[in-house]
């Protein structure tokens, strides 16, 4: 393989890695406040990018994405307040079925909204053809917008979780719930939080990545799978391994089409979530214990 | 009057626990109810923290109504829990515990963290040494010691405390209830549950006897040690009365 070629690969791999890792990300932080993997994260994605893409009729770009992000959450919010949130200790199967339902619906309203059509926002500088020269290599700036923009997602995350009350007090909810509530903590909010923060961050992704993916009604279910095995491959629960996961899942992905004809590559994700859940069902880098702790 | 308790009745589901319990702490009491394994004295706790929901009766923190308040708001209240089994948040640093007790109070003005923890710390001085420490490598006495000191943490008028001596070596337990009476002497309330029936009695100043979701005793702390009943059911046979702290099996 040329070096020019194997570096084409590797940004491939990278970019579609850090998208992998958000939405693996996004379904981390539901779960570790409720327990459950809320199927419905991948339409937050879509969502993120048609909102954009609708907004950036009337709104300039930055603007445009700020607003998509800012309808996502809210509606991330409301599907909690209106669909979870007044359940009695539901059962965990319960949950997912409903997480599963509206990831439906939300496709079939988005169906609706904007039809088959294939979108695609503008690429944040220049256009497809610009390019920048890296060591050599030809690279598209959006590239490294998908790169920036899930680093600084990523770093930010982490410091929320650690630094600010908010974060702390999820992490708390995650860690226990009753001795959350006997903290005076709303552990009931927190779960709102956690899934405004993950359509955020899923939106976000969805908007960096359009130009390059493009973006249509049914992109979720495709996306949440994907971030489902790098979830599972890194251990759920665990966001600092999901990064390193989804990179992997990205670059195996992108380095199959070399052995592999290019039909079979969506086989790829599939066979190493197979693969996973026989082998090591609580992740590369989980321990067994604590997985056998959690309900699933 | 800070905690006053009259007629309810509360448990899980269809299955009603306690039965028309009526009690009551006054402020700068140490208040114990006692009693075996199952008698509902979890039930109690929880019912009063607002975890679970009482089906009959009123439950009034200084004079407050808090039977329909959630749980969150009855700490911002003043009335704290400790819980059976600690509970401490395992994934978090001692530190991290403690600032999350103190979250209630961390909105108010005057609310000094860095000085609130020196507090705690100067009461549970082996907490200061594993600040960075997980809380769930810590040993059993000292995740004790955390999920009080979180507790104060929220300065509660009133701590409830579930079985803190459980699974604890006695030298361990002894300091634990030394604390408990100092907590008394600065001015807090404190409503502890035990099964060491014996080590309770001894530093409280009243106590209830709970059986099977009712109070069937209760009196000041040295007439229920030389009750007869009680010393059959809960102290052992041979009592033996010189310390108040020693174990009793
Ligand atoms: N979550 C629950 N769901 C259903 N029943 C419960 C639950 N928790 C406790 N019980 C039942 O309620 C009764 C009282 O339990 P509780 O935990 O209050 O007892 P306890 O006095 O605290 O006992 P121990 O000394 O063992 O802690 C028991 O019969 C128990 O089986
Ligand atoms: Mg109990």
């Amino acid at each position: 393989m040329n070096p020019d070629l194997f570096f084409q690969y590797l940004l491939a791999g990278v970019t579609y890695g850090f998208l992998y890792a958000i939405v693996a990300i996004g379904f981390n932080i539901i779960y570790n406040t409720t327990g459950i993997i809320n199927f419905a994260q991948g339409e937050f994605v879509m969502l993120g990018g048609m909102f954009a893409i609708s907004l950036n009729n009337v709104l300039p770009l930055p603007l445009a994405i700020a607003a998509a992000v800012a309808l996502t959450m809210i509606i991330g919010a409301l599907l909690e307040v209106i669909f979870i949130r007044w359940l009695k200790s539901p059962s965990v199967l319960r949950m997912i079925i409903i997480t599963i339902g509206l990831s439906i619906i939300i496709r079939e309203l988005a169906l609706h909204f904007w039809g088959e059509t294939v979108y695609s926002l503008p690429y944040f500088i220049g256009n497809e053809l610009s390019t920048i020269t890296i060591l050599g290599a030809k690279v598209s700036p959006q590239v490294l917008w998908v790169i920036g923009v899930s680093t600084i997602m990523v770093t930010a995350l982490s410091l929320f979780f650690r630094f600010t009350s908010i974060g702390q007090q999820m992490r708390a909810c995650s860690s226990n719930r009753l001795a959350a509530q006997l903290c005076g903590i709303n552990a009931k909010n927190m779960v709102t939080f956690s899934f405004m923060l993950s359509a955020g961050i899923g939106a976000l992704a969805g908007c960096v990545i359009s130009p390059i993916t493009y973006t249509q009604y049914d992109i979720g279910p495709g996306l949440a799978i994907k971030g489902f095995t790098v979830a599972i491959l890194g251990g759920l629960g665990n966001s600092m391994a999901a990064v390193i996961a989804g990179l992997l899942l990205g670059l195996i992905e992108s380095f199959s089409i070399t052995v592999i004809p290019l039909a079979f590559q969506e086989a790829v994700s599939i066979s190493i979530l197979l693969l996973i859940l026989f082998v090591r069902p609580h992740g590369l880098f989980g321990r067994s214990e604590t997985a056998s702790l959690k309900e699933f | 009057m800070m905690l006053k308790i009259r007629n309810i009745e509360s448990g899980y589901g269809k299955l009603r626990v306690l039965k028309r319990i009526s009690m009551h702490v006054d402020s700068g009491e140490i208040v114990t109810i006692i009693g075996a394994n199952g008698a509902g004295k979890t039930t109690l706790l929880y019912t009063i923290a607002g975890m679970i929901k009482s089906s009959a009766g009123d439950i009034t923190l200084l004079d407050m109504p808090i039977n329909k308040v959630k749980p969150e708001k009855i700490v911002a209240q003043g009335c704290s829990l400790v819980p059976e089994g600690r509970q401490v948040f395992a994934t978090m640093s001692v530190k991290e515990n403690l600032i999350l007790g103190g979250y209630v109070r961390n909105k108010r003005k005057n609310y000094q963290q860095r000085q609130e923890l020196d507090e705690i710390y100067s009461i549970f001085p082996v907490l200061k040494e594993r600040e960075n420490q997980l809380a769930g490598t810590l040993s059993g006495g000292e995740q004790q010691m955390l999920a009080m000191g979180r507790a104060l943490m929220a300065k509660p008028k009133l701590i409830m405390l579930d079985e803190p001596s459980t699974g604890l070596a006695p030298l361990i337990v002894k300091n634990i209830f030394k604390i408990i009476i100092k907590l008394r002497d600065a001015g807090n309330t404190v409503l502890l549950v035990e099964q060491n029936a014996k080590a309770a009695l001894g530093i409280a100043d009243r106590g209830y006897v709970l059986e099977t979701g009712k109070i069937i005793l209760q009196g000041p702390a040295e007439d229920l040690l030389v009750n007869r009943d009680v010393q059959r059911a809960y102290l052992g046979r041979d009592v033996d009365t010189d310390g108040a702290t020693c174990d009793v099996v």
